[in-house]
């Protein structure tokens, strides 16, 4: 249960900070760098198409089992695209071979889109 | 008992040598040749053979009311096997009648299975609530090949399970076709490398002795399968005269699991109570209940946080000392770690990246003691590799952690002082803190994706759990992987709440170790509940069946996100590595195109079924509906849709 089976893909990979908000990809005011322009809605078909989705949730809420929770508030962008690139972790590697700095751009707006999780629902109380 | 018992293979022999002699004063040097010939096994001519083979019926015994299948049963009777599972095959037709003829069908009662490896993952799933095998029938070679993966499961989990295999070793008593192909020399072989001990017993005395030895091995930690092959004829023979006179059935004295020796169990308890950061790690440890309140107690005794791998239910999922959730960090801050029948204790102290180029390194600090209690130390075998990564411990005990650990508690208790038990108190007032702060945040995070479609994995478990959390539940098996949200939200406190995985990983498990543990469950009164993933459920489906014509009440929620999800992460992986493809890795790794119906399949089998459930808002009426069904002693299935992990 807790640890047959697990492939971690990513649980060094990101924590959660900056706040989310928008369709089309808003820098976080608090970003070290501006994350570029972006599409949410295409963001988040990319999100499943290559493979997020798989460690991270279609949500992006994450899983102790595979990879941590990237949304709501994302890591600021160079710090996402930074290990994207080049994970230090368990994580497989996305060079810009198979995922664009646009398309990035795309899924990190999709990432800032996601509205925040409910107030604590009553059955987890 | 045969008013003329005849043995099958004595009367034949005497009938050939009967029809040997009639030739052999006979004319030519070519029929002498012949003669010779036969004798030593080669062709014989159409009239000799028949003569041997099919003498005079009025001579023939046709009957017999004593075969040697009796005298089995009331050795497995004496074992108190409750059920012997199997799908049938005439290599055990003989014992099979027995059971259910001369035995009554009544301990053991018969276990009608649709698959070989669905009767050993039955069985395996039973010992663990009973604490005790369950006896599989397995037939000839064929069935035993479908069985070996189950097999191979319960000897990785150290569970005890009770084959008897079927098989026709005298070559000319064999019928001719199919039952030569399903006949084969050194049966066990096929399993020899993952089973504990098997035998071939040559009468029925033999049988007997072996029978209990081998359920004696099965039980001694570590616990594994054992295997009996036997032959149709000892079978269906009948007990002769003589054979009678020495039937016998042993008494069986289980032997007591081994403790660690009281040097080694005062040095751990001198290292363990004076450390600043120990960690208790446990995996099997806890056989029984009892286990269960030892490690509780000492966990208490020394103020020491336990991270517990689930190989069995170890420690209290809310115990203020259960830190399994941040076990990472505290063995990377330890300086002494126990750990408790670990099934890969390198694994927990290094860690392992699985990367084009592959790098380990060990997460703890320089001079951080490692101690080890494990029964595996005391019998490992080499062709498997289940027994991991060679750890480089400081006390390494070979001997069972339950068993050992009262004289640990005891060792631990005598060393500590009045300011040390003082010292201690305060770690575990820090322990606990930290312990209701880590259950705020999984509750916390159980809220992301509340409301999604796929569900989450942490929605599906909160409903699940406000429905079952007021019966006296099991969680029996949990196939696939839903991020260990029960264990994380649940109030695990009884040691049947939970009975760890498969040992071996082996795909289709889940189904059939769920069915087999829910029937152990049911004389207890228990609501076991499953939690099924959708690849292991196509494994053998047709447990489903068995489910439903035993009447084994089991509430089963699929964990449905159409995939072997692992090998969509593994396919990934390599794309990534390769820089192609990352759109391709649910090409031969996905279960869709077309959607399995699970409900379908399920009530095509007779048992009550709903789904495919994608609205989480839908899930506690269902989950009601089934439950109520699964009240009245069925199972009952609710297929859920949901997020891969």
């Amino acid at each position: 249960m807790f640890r047959s089976c697990i492939l971690v893909i990513a649980v060094t990979m990101l924590g959660v900070t900056a706040a989310a908000a928008g369709q089309n990809a808003p820098a976080a005011s608090n970003a070290p760098s501006p994350a570029p322009a972006g599409n949410a809605t295409n963001g988040k078909k990319l999100f499943a198409a290559v493979g997020c989705y798989q460690c991270h949730g279609y949500e992006a809420q994450g899983s102790t089992a595979t990879g941590p929770r990237l949304a709501p508030r994302p890591l600021p962008f160079a710090a996402l695209s930074r290990y994207v690139r080049r994970p230090t972790g368990q994580m497989p590697p996305y060079t810009t071979k198979v995922v664009s700095d646009a398309q990035l751009a795309d899924i990190y707006a999709f990432l800032l889109s996601v509205p925040a999780a409910p107030a604590t629902p009553p059955l987890l109380k | 008992m045969s008013s003329q018992p005849v043995d099958r293979r004595g009367f034949l022999k005497s009938a050939a040598v009967t029809g040997a002699a009639a030739v052999v004063g006979s004319a030519t040097p070519t029929e002498a040749q012949q003669t010779t010939a036969r004798a030593a096994g080669g062709p014989a001519s159409a009239p000799v053979s028949a003569r041997e083979s099919d003498p005079s019926p009025e001579l023939e015994p046709i009957t017999t009311d004593a075969p040697g299948g009796d005298f089995m049963v009331d050795v497995l009777k004496s074992l108190q096997f409750e059920y012997v599972a199997a799908n049938p095959g005439s290599s055990f037709r003989g014992i099979h009648e027995s059971i259910v003829t001369y035995g009554g069908n009544k301990a053991p009662e018969f276990l009608t299975c649709c698959h070989e490896e669905s009767s050993v993952a039955m069985a395996h799933g039973y010992a663990k609530v009973e604490g005790k095998p369950m006896a599989v029938l397995l037939h000839g070679t064929v069935g035993l090949q479908h069985a070996a993966m189950a097999v191979y499961n319960a000897y990785c989990d150290r569970v005890p399970v009770y084959l008897l295999a079927g098989n026709s070793l005298d070559a000319t008593m064999r019928r001719p076709g199919v039952e030569w192909a399903h006949s084969v020399q050194d049966a066990a072989a096929m399993v020899r490398d993952f089973t504990k001990w098997d035998d071939l017993p040559w009468s029925l005395p033999h049988f007997a002795e072996s029978a209990i030895r081998a359920y004696k091995i099965a039980m001694t930690p570590p616990m594994m399968p054992v295997l009996l092959v036997l032959d149709g004829g000892l079978q269906e023979d009948p007990i002769t005269a003589e054979v009678k006179r020495r039937l016998h059935i042993p008494k069986l004295t289980l032997t007591a699991p081994p403790q660690g020796e009281s040097g080694a169990v005062a040095e751990a308890a001198r290292l363990l109570t004076s450390a600043a950061s120990p960690v208790i790690v446990a995996d099997r440890a806890s056989r029984t209940a009892h286990g269960m309140k030892l490690l509780v107690e000492l966990a208490e005794t020394l103020q020491a946080p336990v991270v517990d791998q689930g190989g069995r239910m170890n420690m209290p999922s809310q115990h203020p000392l259960n830190h399994s959730d941040s076990g990472r960090q505290l063995i990377a801050n330890a300086d002494v770690i126990l750990g408790l029948e670990l099934t890969d204790f390198w694994g927990t102290v290094d860690a392992f990246r699985d990367s084009l180029v592959r790098t380990s390194r060990p997460v703890t600090k320089p001079g951080t003691k490692l101690i080890s209690v494990s029964a595996g130390d005391l019998y490992t075998k080499s062709n498997y590799q289940d027994f991991q990564r060679y750890p480089e411990v400081d006390i390494a005990m070979a001997a069972d952690a339950e068993a050992t650990l009262p004289s640990l508690i005891e060792a631990c208790k005598r060393l500590l002082t009045d300011d040390r038990r003082r010292a201690l108190q305060d770690r575990g007032k820090k322990l606990a803190e930290a312990r209701a702060a880590s259950r705020e945040r999984i509750r916390a995070d159980a809220a992301y994706a509340w409301d999604a479609s796929p569900i989450s994995t942490a929605r599906l478990s909160a409903e699940l759990w406000a429905q079952i959390k007021s019966e006296d539940w099991s969680l029996v098996a949990e196939s696939g992987n839903v991020s260990n949200w029960p264990m994380r939200l649940w109030a695990f406190e009884q040691h049947h709440q939970f009975l760890g995985g498969s040992g071996g990983a082996g795909v289709g498990y889940g189904a059939p170790a769920a069915v087999g543990a829910a029937l152990a469950n049911k004389k207890r009164g228990r609501f076991s509940v499953t939690i099924q993933g959708d690849g292991d459920f196509m494994y053998a489906p047709g447990v489903w069946w068995t489910a439903a014509h035993h009447q084994i009440p089991l509430l089963a929620v699929m964990h449905n996100n159409r995939a072997y999800h692992q090998e969509v992460m593994h396919l990934q992986r390599m794309a990534g590595r390769h820089e192609r493809g990352i759109d391709r890795a649910g090409i031969g790794t996905t279960l869709t195109s077309p959607n399995i119906d699970y409900a379908k399949i399920a009530q095509g089998m007779g048992v009550y079924a709903e789904g495919p459930i994608t609205n989480p808002n839908d899930l506690g009426p269902a989950f009601r509906r089934a439950i109520a069904v699964v009240k009245r002693g069925e199972p009952a299935l609710v297929d859920v849709v949901t997020q891969p992990r």
